[in-house]
């Protein structure tokens, strides 16, 4: 794609209705970044690099003030013994102009624009880039705020679309304003033409007194969410008791001190202590990966918007993604064995598209609610599967967590299964329901997977030689790449072909009634 | 799919079974070990064994469409079958090696959004594949869905 170079290309769009929140950013017109963005970008290597030479030329200056002489091989020595000094001058001026004339640049050419139908963002002042993402396929709206950038009041609002690489990113916007546009571009990807009234009503962020200072804290301490913006009683709040106390009794802690106690077993049996210390890498990746954990789930709140669901979380670096309704593409809810007794439980999503800003091990960009109760669980549900939890696949979902019964819905492995699943052969089962597809897995770990059948891309069956022995099959629900893989095994064969070609049909008939990559549009889509 | 795929199917797996059996050999051909010589002889008798079965897999590999749906199946020991919804197809891809290419053969390859969906329809005749890719496209266009 070649674009002209020009500063300030106009786009004639005159069909904008500018009714909307942020009034001048989601007009269809360019605009440019917050003024900050190439410090927050690029200018945090630069401080440091300026840093750097100014340590330095603090010897120097000692040097020069109290007198002595006689160290060598320093380049600033080496400029100062030869009288270079004013060229030195010369050349850092000459660079720093440089610097700061291509931040300047780079900021004067990156401009976005937001229409009806995309977002379109360009950059880059040798090598131009022009990308354009489609609304109605935006997968979800993240607005991070990294430390740093919060103390300039500064945001990055990042969209992201299906497939790798497939993310748009505004960085840096001023914070308040990544809100409201985040709103307007929800507004418009729904495909609800904006209310005329919402103009008036729709006024920008409340004065906080204080002068900018006070602006920022109030921004500090606001809470996660605008409870304008979202009703405050679907939000589910974390404890951080619970969350330590889970996290202390995640899986990882136990078989850390599996380790541990294994290695001073042995190391008393074998008489050599000093093998103890081989657990202290061990304990500095553990306490660091649990510190982590904890810190990035504190503050954790999720709530339902009218233009989906929105998770926030983070203490210092704060993120904050909304996910338009029918982008979530399976959900479990799994135990590890030492939940259980708090009735603990995770819910993680699959989803297409990938945010760029992941924590640890791409971990938190997938896991909905890290810790929750079986309560907790339902809300979230509901938030994220709307219309889709009605009584009877509340039933299903609530049997799912619990131990198996006869009867409860769920078509489980057969007894002579047992050799391939050991424990959770009585567990191991399906269910489904019109708009979507059950699965229940895991004695000693249990799992619960959700696919919405709007959402299921194709199905497989397969039986290798030992199912065949044994009349078994295994189903294997596909759907987009993720943490989640809805996939079944040792189901008695008849039930397994019988699932597969029921879910085959419920997946085209519920893809033909689907509506939601522009969920108002349609009246009646939910 | 075409008869004549089994000759592509049949080279392929031979190439394989040779060049496993001959690098599987080589220990023994530089040490002269005795009983190195059974990794050979076990990968060429697995190899053999493949090749003779190739036939029947041949014959197991089949599609079928549907109203709304294409059914993929595949294998006979290790049996695989496919449901992928004609709105869910993103992609349809035609690739040709070097030896389908000189049979007039090509493979027909659908892509959804899934990436264990992954399936490729080998062996078919060149204009056969085409009229299916095309009969695809427009079957994927008239149930567009969304992700």
């Amino acid at each position: 794609v070649t674009i002209p170079a020009g500063p300030t290309p106009t786009s004639p769009t005159p069909d904008t209705p500018a009714t909307l929140v942020s009034g001048n950013l989601a007009d269809g017109e360019w605009h440019r970044l917050h003024p900050s963005t190439p410090l927050l970008r690029g200018g945090l290597a630069f401080i440091a690099i300026l840093g750097i030479i100014i340590a330095n030329l603090r010897e120097r200056l000692f040097e020069l003030v109290f007198g002595g002489s006689g160290f060598g091989g320093d380049p600033v020595d080496e400029i100062v013994d030869r009288g270079l000094i004013p060229i030195a001058l010369a050349v850092i001026a000459v660079a720093l102009i440089l610097f700061i004339a291509g931040f300047y640049l780079s900021w004067r050419m990156h401009t976005f624009r937001i229409t009806h139908e995309l977002v379109e963002v360009r950059s880059g002042i040798l090598f131009r880039t022009h990308r354009k993402a489609r609304l109605d396929r935006i997968q979800g709206i993240n607005i991070v705020r990294p430390l740093f950038a919060r103390l300039f009041g500064a945001a990055r609002l990042e969209i992201t679309g299906a497939g790798n690489d497939a993310n748009v990113q505004l960085a840096y916007l001023g914070s308040s304003r990544a809100d409201d546009l985040r709103r307007d571009i929800l507004t418009l990807a729904s495909g609800s033409r904006p209310p005329a009234e919402s103009a008036t009503t729709g006024t920008p962020a409340a004065v906080v007194p204080g002068g900018v200072i006070g602006q920022r804290v109030a921004e500090f301490t606001a809470p996660e969410l605008d409870p304008t913006l979202a009703p405050p009683t679907s939000v589910v709040t974390m404890h951080p008791a619970r969350l330590i106390g889970s996290t202390v009794l995640s899986t990882s802690t136990l078989m850390f001190v599996l380790v541990v106690a294994g290695g001073i077993v042995a190391a008393t049996v074998f008489h050599q202590f000093y093998a103890i210390f081989g657990a202290v890498p061990f304990l500095f990746g553990l306490g660091s990966f649990l510190v982590n954990r904890i810190v990035k789930s504190l503050r954790y709140t999720i709530a339902g918007t009218p233009d989906g669901v929105r998770v926030g979380y983070g203490l210092l670096t704060t993120s904050n993604e909304t996910l338009p309704p029918g982008r979530i593409h399976s959900i479990s809810i799994s135990q590890p064995l030492l939940w259980r007794p708090f009735d603990w439980w995770e819910v993680k999503v699959n989803r297409a598209g990938k945010s760029s800003a992941q924590g640890a091990a791409g971990q938190q960009n997938t896991t909905i609610l890290p810790v929750g109760t079986r309560a907790e669980v339902f809300k979230v549900l509901e938030l994220v599967l709307p219309g889709l939890v009605d009584d009877a696949t509340r039933r299903i979902i609530e049997s799912g967590l619990a131990k198996a019964t006869p009867d409860d819905g769920f078509t489980n492995s057969p007894r002579r299964a047992a050799v391939l699943r050991w424990f959770s052969w009585r567990r191991n089962g399906f269910a489904l329901r019109p708009d979507a597809v059950v699965l229940r897995r895991g004695a000693i770990w249990r799992e619960l997977v959700v696919v919405p059948a709007a959402r299921m891309q194709s199905v497989s069956l397969h039986q290798g030689p030992l199912d065949r022995v044994l009349r078994v099959a295994e189903v294997d629900v596909h759907t987009v790449s993720g943490p989640i893989s809805a996939r079944i095994g040792a189901l008695d064969a008849a039930d397994a072909s019988g699932f597969f070609r029921d879910v085959a049909a419920t997946a085209i008939a519920a893809a033909a009634a689907d509506r939601t990559h522009r969920w108002r549009s349609g009246g009646a889509a939910a | 799919v075409s008869p004549k795929y089994l000759v592509v199917d049949l080279v392929g797996t031979l190439i394989t079974a040779v060049v496993m059996t001959i690098a599987t050999g080589l220990p023994w051909f530089f040490s002269q070990f005795g009983p190195l010589l059974i990794l050979p002889i076990v990968f060429g008798a697995a190899g053999l064994l493949n090749a003779v079965l190739t036939p029947r897999r041949v014959r197991a590999i089949g599609y079928m469409f549907r109203d709304d749906d294409l059914l993929f199946r595949r294998g006979i020991m290790f049996q695989r079958f496919v449901s992928v919804p004609y709105g869910r197809m993103q992609l349809v891809d035609i690739n040709r090696g070097p030896l389908a290419r000189a049979l007039g053969l090509s493979e027909l390859k659908l892509v959804t959004a899934a990436a264990a969906s992954n399936v490729t329809i080998p062996g078919l005749p060149e204009a056969d594949a085409e009229a299916l890719r095309d009969r695809l496209v427009a079957l994927a266009e008239s149930r567009r869905a969304g992700l």
